[in-house]
């Protein structure tokens, strides 16, 4: 593993632009994403069909395909950006697709004689949704969409394919390419960088799972 | 990936139709090459004689570095490194079509010489001291050296040293490429100026789009870029590099690699022959004097 002790400072730095392309983009998908899941459940039909229309869009293409038309696309039409906003921007589109279904599966679970039942025994709407709604459509939705944001964590790796330069994959490159070291040890190194955001993620995710768990 | 791999096989296309369109008659003359060795005689044990006796050579190359190693649309690789790579085999009395051309990309030179899947490497190879420890090389047989070019329209960036100056100002090449690691000690900032693609293609078409302010590669790739864009480009700056290109080989291998550089030397002409019709094709390339070859080690 002497690819990896030699080279910690460029493992390091690489780290650091994929932990950053990946916080950004965490952020941005969900905002987006919750946004796109309130179109959809809302009772305004352009609104429902704008959400459709987008999940169908950015669901159905391939993230590779999102990244091209970003960082080549947007430039023809006079958006000139640093790769970094277009390999962000793409995660962001590609994600919120996915992130809006989740939240929308876990709205929809929660039925709605439960909100009426609520109601009944004489809780406010407030009340309603902080005592029996939410908690129901949150326990429902951690899983999938913690999922979802793992795998977006691991494609992350696709925007350093896109300009980006200096991200944990395109690390792995230069070293084995313009430094002659061996692949093996250089991409399990990068591999290590991944599973050192994704698991502390997924762990992180299993205590906010543990949290909201209430028995059905 | 499926986009991107038909960009590739597009970019592919495209530039083979451009070569072979300004190629033409030359291919001809060269798919004669250098006159084949009629039973050579080599020291027994020798790679030479291994190769003779055998009557093939597999050679690694690269399928999409055009005037060095392009495949074309009938599958076959054309360029200055299989042109070289053909001259040495002709010296083995191994005749061109003898020849099996395996696609080496830049990542994995080391291990296929390694693993023993090609007998040598003729893949625009930079000779570097990290490379030497996995590998030997013959040659060099080539100089190339890294140089700018930007949009014609450009009047700040005038060489590598503008990029501190123009902490705004970026430059895209390959990544994983000795190009790559040669520009950073020139820049201000990697993480804001250095841009990094899959292909030089992607490069040109972020510096033409404006995403990008400069495309920095070996000379020749970019005179090729330059030529084809109809004075949208323009080369800055003198070139700051010097990569001398080698025939990678098995380590150790010394006989085989004084061989090499003694065919080489022997064969000045097959060697100016082979530059004119594949890399030195494009205008302003200079045709280049065989250097003198590095020890063998």
């Amino acid at each position: 593993m002497d690819a990896v002790t030699e080279n910690l400072d460029d493992y390091v730095s690489g780290f650091l632009t994929s932990l950053s392309i990946i916080l950004w983009s965490l952020v941005g998908s969900l905002v987006l994403g919750m946004l796109i899941a309130a179109c959809r459940v809302s009772p305004v039909p352009p609104l429902q069909r704008f959400g459709a229309f987008w999940v169908t869009t950015f669901r159905n293409t391939p993230l590779s395909v999102v990244l091209f038309f970003c960082a080549f696309g947007l430039p023809e039409l006079g958006v000139i950006r640093s790769f970094f906003f277009f390999g962000v921007l793409g995660l962001v589109l590609y994600t919120s697709a996915f992130v809006c279904e989740a939240v929308r599966s876990g709205i929809n679970s929660v039925s709605a004689g439960q909100a009426e039942a609520a109601r009944s025994i004489g809780l406010n709407f407030t009340q309603s949704l902080r005592f029996v709604v939410l908690p129901q459509a949150l326990r429902t939705v951690v899983p999938p969409l913690g999922s979802v944001i793992i795998a977006m964590f691991k494609n992350s790796a696709v925007v350093g394919a896109f300009g980006v330069g200096g991200d944990l994959w395109s690390t792995g490159l230069t070293l084995t390419s313009a430094r002659g070291y061996e692949t093996l040890p250089v991409f399990i190194g990068v591999a290590l960088g991944f599973l050192l955001i994704t698991l502390p993620a997924g762990a992180l995710l299993h205590v906010i799972e543990r949290k909201v768990a209430i028995a059905r | 990936m499926r986009t991107r791999r038909t960009t590739l096989a597009a970019t592919v296309a495209i530039a083979s139709l451009a070569l072979a369109a300004c190629g033409g008659d030359e291919a001809d003359e060269t798919a004669a090459g250098p006159p084949v060795a009629e039973a050579p005689e080599f020291e027994p044990g020798t790679t030479m004689a291994e190769l003779a006796e055998a009557g093939t050579i597999t050679v690694g190359t690269k399928f999409d570095q055009p005037g060095f190693g392009l495949e074309n649309l009938e599958g076959e690789v054309e360029g200055f490194d299989v042109e070289v790579a053909k001259i040495i085999a002709a010296e083995l009395g191994i005749a061109p079509e003898d020849i099996d051309f395996v696609e080496t990309p830049s990542a994995v030179r080391e291990e296929v010489i390694e693993g023993g899947e090609v007998d040598m490497v003729v893949a625009t190879y930079t000779i570097n001291d990290e490379r030497r420890e996995r590998v030997s090389f013959a040659g060099p047989y080539y100089v190339a050296g890294q140089q700018i070019m930007v949009r014609s329209d450009n009047t700040t960036i005038t060489g590598p040293e503008s990029f501190m100056e123009n902490p705004d100002a970026t430059v895209c090449t390959v990544t994983g490429s000795t190009p790559s690691e040669n520009i950073r000690p020139y820049l201000a900032s990697e993480q804001e100026q250095l841009v990094l693609f899959d292909e030089y293609s992607q490069c040109v078409d972020a510096l033409s789009n404006g995403t990008v302010d400069a495309v920095t590669t070996d000379n020749v790739i970019l005179l090729g870029y330059v030529a084809e864009s109809d004075g949208a480009f323009k080369l800055v700056g003198e070139q700051f590099t010097e990569e001398p290109y080698g025939i990678g080989i098995e380590r150790g291998d010394v006989a085989f690699c004084e061989f090499i550089n003694e065919t080489l030397a022997e064969n000045e002409e097959a060697y100016v022959e082979a530059w004119e019709s594949t890399a030195g094709q494009v205008e302003g390339a200079e045709t280049p004097e065989l250097p003198e070859p590095a020890p063998c080690s």
